[in-house]
């Protein structure tokens, strides 16, 4: 099975460190960009499966940067993530097309189910595409 | 507001509305008063003054009436005449029946003896040639005297004229009873203290006074007389305020005084001013009385309605703390969530590193999977109560459904079951049949009565009863949850709804379970009370609007 590429966007480095190496330690690819502008430039250049977007971020916001990604890149799924503790902003951006969403502080296991849940849709919807 | 602020309140009033009703009642009591008895006193006046002036014409007339008579004789008779003892004692006899007032008649010579006399003393040999009023009289010609005893000891005064006839002279005097003149002069006389008499230019009584002495004793309050005209007096006797009307006589100098009480005069008047006395103090009575009710009662409501809106207020700086501390939560939270979030990390990865085998050989290893285990755990509870935290500020558009409460309730019981069943504990249901469905939120409700039985359960212990009652209160569906726990003590009570305020030992609760239900059931429309006694358990009560919520007035719903 080949290896799921994600792309983790956070204004923590520090937690951008520990996703990449628990993540990597987890048969996933693993980019960082600790910005909605970095995120996009990555995503013009490399391949990518799955994003895991932070909601609250300085400058060009979680919910900017999705709506951004989906005009730009629709075979890319995304994974909201927020620290508000609520549903409402997960909620928000899977209306705006998100995939799915997690509150943070999460549990590792927690996030690569939902991370191969969203690659296994992505796969889905590009074996549709390719099938018509 | 305190206790003495509201008497002193209520007495302000009550002072304010007596002098605006009581100083106008006496004002106005105090000018009628005044013009009534001006005007009274006017007319005593001039009553008097009129009495006065008609008794001293009547006494003018008899005192003229008798000098004419006596002139009358005198002009119409010779001295010879007169001196026929038998035709004199016919003519006095003829005077006498006609006016008793005449005691005797006398002819006198120039010479001052007696020509002739009739009457009923000796006095044929008496001569006057020496008496000051003897040469008055032919002086003059007309002599009335003051009232004297004389020889006869008897009050009585004369009338003396003088006739001349050719080159002599002679006299005709008359005695004039002085008691006829009395009882003329009394019959003046009013009420108890009213008296009537004559004084003469030296202020000796002519007629006797009632209360000023005999006949020739001085009278007082008298002097410095000079008027011509009749004059008012007013004087004090005896403690009494008395009015005299004082006039001159116009044939002797003899002045009349007629002595009247106003207190006796004026009783109409006193009498009046008694009644409008007992209708003052019966109104001021009754002005006080009606202040005082309507002022007590006023203030009473007051009272209530300032008691009512402490209620209240209390009950929005609740809601406003609850509001506020939500925000706050929502930053709080927000910002602990992503460095727990790394903290979770950090420990993962050394986890990862150590089921990596990494770590083989390193002696600690063991510390440092308990150690991991150990911040795993903290990060959850900090998460639970971040968690929690947030749910004060997280908005949503709340469900409306039919909710059957009691059917929330046996529900939420059941997710209990295995700790009830543990712990000992009885579960009595006292579930009002056909309860009203209710338009509300279910998961919240059942969040709200999750919360409580948790409460009742903690509060139990072990072996103990909860019971649940549900009602229709008014416009609301109530539901009790009352626990057989120690209850809470009084101070506490009005704080259990306050944020993070716990009983708990620190680390079991969070205290912000009941401030949580508290603003929960503050959307939903509804309330919640507390009722405790130590050592009798505790009573949580909340309510819930039959009528449902109108969405549009609840901004912020807790979910949890």
């Amino acid at each position: 099975m080949p290896r799921i590429r994600v792309l983790v966007v956070d204004d923590e480095p520090d937690f951008l460190k520990l996703i990449q190496r628990r993540l990597g330690k987890r048969n996933v690819d693993v980019d960082v960009a600790s910005s909605g502008q970095e995120a996009l430039h990555i995503l013009d250049k490399a391949l990518v499966d799955v994003v895991i977007l932070d909601v609250r971020m300085p400058g060009f916001s979680g919910i900017e940067t999705l709506k951004e990604i989906r005009k730009r890149h629709s075979e890319v799924e995304v994974i909201m993530l927020t620290g508000h503790g609520s549903m409402q902003s997960g909620i928000e951006g899977i209306s705006h097309g998100a995939y799915d969403y997690i509150l943070k502080p999460f549990s590792i296991e927690d996030l690569l189910e939902r991370i191969r849940a969203a690659h296994e849709h992505a796969m889905l919807k590009k074996n549709n595409r390719s099938d018509k | 507001m305190t206790e003495t602020s509201y008497t002193k309140l209520k007495w302000n009033l009550i002072g304010i509305t007596l002098s605006f009703s009581l100083i106008p009642l006496f004002v106005l009591g105090y000018v009628i008063h005044d013009q009534f008895s001006k005007s009274y006193q006017e007319k005593l006046t001039s009553n008097l003054r009129l009495v006065v002036n008609n008794k001293r014409d009547a006494i003018d007339m008899f005192l003229n009436e008798r000098v004419v008579q006596l002139q009358n004789l005198a002009n119409t008779h010779t001295l010879a005449e007169l001196t026929d003892q038998t035709y004199l004692n016919e003519l006095f006899d003829i005077i006498h029946n006609n006016s008793r007032s005449f005691i005797d008649l006398g002819i006198i010579g120039q010479d001052g003896r007696h020509e002739a006399y009739c009457g009923p003393f000796d006095l044929s040999d008496v001569n006057y040639k020496d008496e000051p009023w003897f040469n008055q009289v032919m002086l003059k010609g007309l002599y009335i005297s003051d009232v004297f005893l004389g020889f006869r000891n008897y009050p009585h005064f004369i009338i003396a004229v003088m006739r001349r006839e050719g080159d002599k002279a002679w006299i005709l005097r008359a005695t004039i009873d002085s008691d006829v003149f009395t009882s003329f002069v009394h019959s003046v006389r009013t009420g108890k203290l009213g008296d009537a008499y004559l004084v003469n230019s030296e202020c000796r009584l002519q007629t006797s006074s009632r209360f000023g002495g005999k006949i020739l004793s001085k009278a007082e309050h008298l002097d410095n007389f000079h008027s011509t005209d009749t004059e008012i007096r007013t004087w004090d006797e005896k403690g009494s305020k008395l009015v005299a009307g004082i006039t001159h006589l116009t044939l002797t100098d003899w002045r009349l005084v007629v002595v009247e009480s106003p207190g006796e005069e004026l009783s109409p008047l006193l009498r009046a001013q008694y009644v409008v006395y007992i209708l003052f103090i019966v109104c001021a009575v009754m002005i006080f009385a009606g202040t005082y009710l309507t002022v007590a009662s006023v203030v009473s409501k007051l009272k209530a309605s300032d008691k009512e809106r402490a209620v209240m207020d209390a009950a929005v700086m609740q809601s406003s703390k609850m509001a506020s501390l939500g925000k706050m939560a929502a930053g709080v939270a927000h910002e602990i969530n992503n460095p727990l979030s790394i903290i979770r990390e950090s420990a993962g990865w050394i986890r990862d590193l150590i089921n990596d085998g990494e770590l083989d050989g390193y002696e600690a290893i063991g510390d440092l999977v308990e150690a991991t285990n150990d911040i795993d755990r903290h990060v959850e509870r900090a998460r639970t109560v971040t968690h929690r935290m947030l749910g004060f500020a997280r908005r949503m558009e709340p469900v409306h459904e039919n909710v059957d409460l009691n059917m929330l309730a046996k529900q939420t019981i059941a997710f209990l079951e295995n700790e009830i069943k543990h712990r000992n504990i009885d579960i009595v249901c006292d579930f009002k049949q056909n309860l009203p469905l209710i338009t509300t939120d279910s998961d919240q409700v059942q969040q709200i009565i999750l919360n409580l039985l948790e409460n009742a359960i903690d509060a139990v212990g072990k072996e103990g009863v909860i019971t649940l009652v549900t009602r229709v209160e008014g416009p609301f569906v109530a539901m009790d949850v009352r626990d057989s726990g120690m209850g809470i003590p009084a101070d506490q009570l009005s704080k259990v709804f306050d944020p993070f305020f716990t009983t708990k030992a620190a680390g079991e609760g969070t205290g912000l379970g009941l401030s949580i239900i508290y603003s929960t059931l503050n959307k939903l429309g509804g309330t919640i009370t507390v009722h405790s006694e130590q050592g009798q358990g505790a009573t949580f009560t909340f309510f819930l609007p039959l009528s449902g919520y109108i969405p549009g007035h609840q901004e912020e719903i807790c979910l949890e």
